[in-house]
């Protein structure tokens, strides 16, 4: 990435002012990798060599008059759980070893269509199963503001891809949180575009029931038009910021907001101050039935992953990271009659979201309760009693992953340790959360 | 199937299959089962629905 040329938006305008071709962007990224990568482990496989070449074919189109749209020439990465034609996709496991892709997901095929340059395959919890990298045959992923902390998970080798200025964006997967955990823990804008909007064909599942793809970036406009390339559409509108004055925003309260460490909840609450003044309204809702997203998760996404699994739980045990292997051998003995009083309660769940969105433009809530843990914590003290990692990270995303709405996540402030802190904003269409995370990005620039 | 059944069964058929390291996650399991059909929303032939105690258990 270059040094003054940090968004994809700046990128192209750059692009086509002739200023910066899409070959010495995409050999900036490559140097950025081959400067940093030893000590953050963000990529699995690079794919330089395809990459240079992807990114002369897309200079020379722009050159022959073909414009295939804001991310034509874009260096970005994709996680390993997506499928790119002539790689592996390695799901960070040895389960996975020797596996070549022989043809692209369709959301790859889509963004080589946007003119996207692909330079590289990005680390991630073993199978997205798990929130903090440190479970990967490649060894853990490290956070590009200090080493010896994780970038947050499953998405954690993209985050730090584009943290660190190694790809303009990265595609992610998100199941209980995986895109807007490592984008609030690095500082990024980290969308989950509503249940289905997206293809996952070509990508390794976790549980299809909740399975989303998106991008992490460095703004809510780079969000946008990486979202509309994988949905297809290559020449997207610019996202329409709504005016903060008049947003009505809920802040749901009991089990949201019950458990955050002391400096998101003072990010947070700073953020809506500053929103109150800019004339948001905002207001209190209740979610009744959130405090059942963790048993109703566990109960869909085990048997899920269980049913995707079994073949290689019997075949290649050994191959699992042991932390990974117990946690999709304990969906094997999920009952039946449970998976399906968790489906009700998602039902109930979804419920409960719909209601609170009933006449507001969205929910707005930390994306977090924590901010960057220390690579290799187990707990975490909050609010007077040791929460294990895990739980603590996943407990604001999870709901949405259940219910399926679109949530984004924007930075919204730092610790007193200067981690980055993010804010999450949940709405019933994605258009609506750019639109709303645009207008909230620009009041909290100030 | 109670979940205390179900347990003692799992925890039997975990340690058959050599796989004792699964005990305390089929533990912790089986409180977010107890929480899950204490939900309101369950309804069955008793014709009793769940309670609406929090579950803390995941």
């Amino acid at each position: 990435m270059h040094a003054d040329v940090r968004t994809i938006t700046e990128l192209a305008r750059q692009i086509r002012a002739g200023t910066l071709s899409a070959e010495s962007a995409t050999e900036q990224c490559l140097a950025r990798i081959a400067e940093c990568d030893r000590d953050i482990n963000a990529f699995i496989t690079v794919t330089a060599d395809q990459a240079r070449a992807q990114a002369r074919e897309a200079d020379r189109e722009l050159e022959a008059g073909r414009d295939r749209g804001p991310l034509h020439g874009v260096p970005i990465s994709l996680k390993d759980l997506i499928d790119m034609r002539g790689t592996p996709t390695t799901a960070a496991s040895r389960v996975r070893a020797g596996h070549v892709a022989t043809t692209d997901a369709l959301v790859t095929t889509r963004l080589r269509e946007a003119g996207a340059v692909f330079v590289g395959k990005t680390n991630l919890h073993e199978f997205a199963f798990g929130t903090t990298n440190e479970d990967s045959a490649y060894g853990p992923v490290h956070h590009p503001l200090d080493v010896t902390r994780s970038p947050g998970g499953s998405s954690g080798g993209s985050a730090a891809s584009v943290l660190a200025g190694m790809a303009y964006a990265s595609i992610g997967t998100d199941t209980g949180g995986s895109i807007r955990i490592p984008s609030s823990v690095c500082g990024l804008v980290g969308l989950k575009p509503h249940l289905g909007e997206i293809p996952i064909d070509g990508v390794v599942p976790l549980s299809t029931l909740l399975d989303h793809v998106g991008p992490l970036c460095r703004s809510v406009e780079d969000a946008g038009i990486v979202y509309h390339a994988l949905r297809g559409v290559t020449n997207p509108p610019p996202i329409r910021a709504r005016d903060v004055a008049g947003l009505r925003l809920g802040v749901p309260q009991p089990y949201f907001m019950d458990l955050l460490d002391e400096d998101v909840r003072a990010a947070f609450d700073a953020m809506l101050q500053r929103l109150s003044r800019a004339g948001a309204a905002i207001e209190d809702v209740a979610i009744p039935h959130a405090s059942y997203a963790p048993p109703i998760y566990v109960h869909l996404a085990l048997p899920e992953a269980a049913a995707y699994h079994a073949p290689t739980l019997e075949s290649q045990p050994d191959d699992y990271s042991a932390p990974v292997r117990l946690r999709i051998e304990t969906g094997r003995y999920i009952l039946a009659e449970d998976y399906v009083r968790a489906l009700h309660g998602r039902e109930a769940l979804i419920a409960d979201v719909n209601a609170a969105l009933a006449g507001r433009d969205g929910l707005l809530l930390p994306t977090m309760t924590i901010p960057a843990q220390k690579l290799g914590a187990t707990t975490v003290s909050l609010g007077g009693t040791e929460e294990p990692v895990r739980n603590a990270m996943l407990r604001l995303t999870q709901p949405f992953n259940i219910t399926g709405h679109a949530a984004i996540s924007i930075p919204c402030g730092k610790t007193r340790e200067g981690l980055p802190i993010g804010a999450q904003i949940v709405a019933s269409q994605t258009a609506a959360v750019l639109e709303i995370a645009a207008a909230l990005e620009r009041p909290l620039e100030q | 199937m109670t979940v205390s059944v179900w347990l003692e069964h799992a925890i039997q058929d975990a340690e058959r299959r050599k796989l004792p390291e699964l005990k305390p996650l089929l533990e912790a399991l089986a409180r977010s089962t107890s929480a899950l059909r204490a939900a309101d929303w369950n309804r069955d032939l008793s014709g009793a629905s769940g309670t609406t105690s929090s579950p803390n258990a995941r």
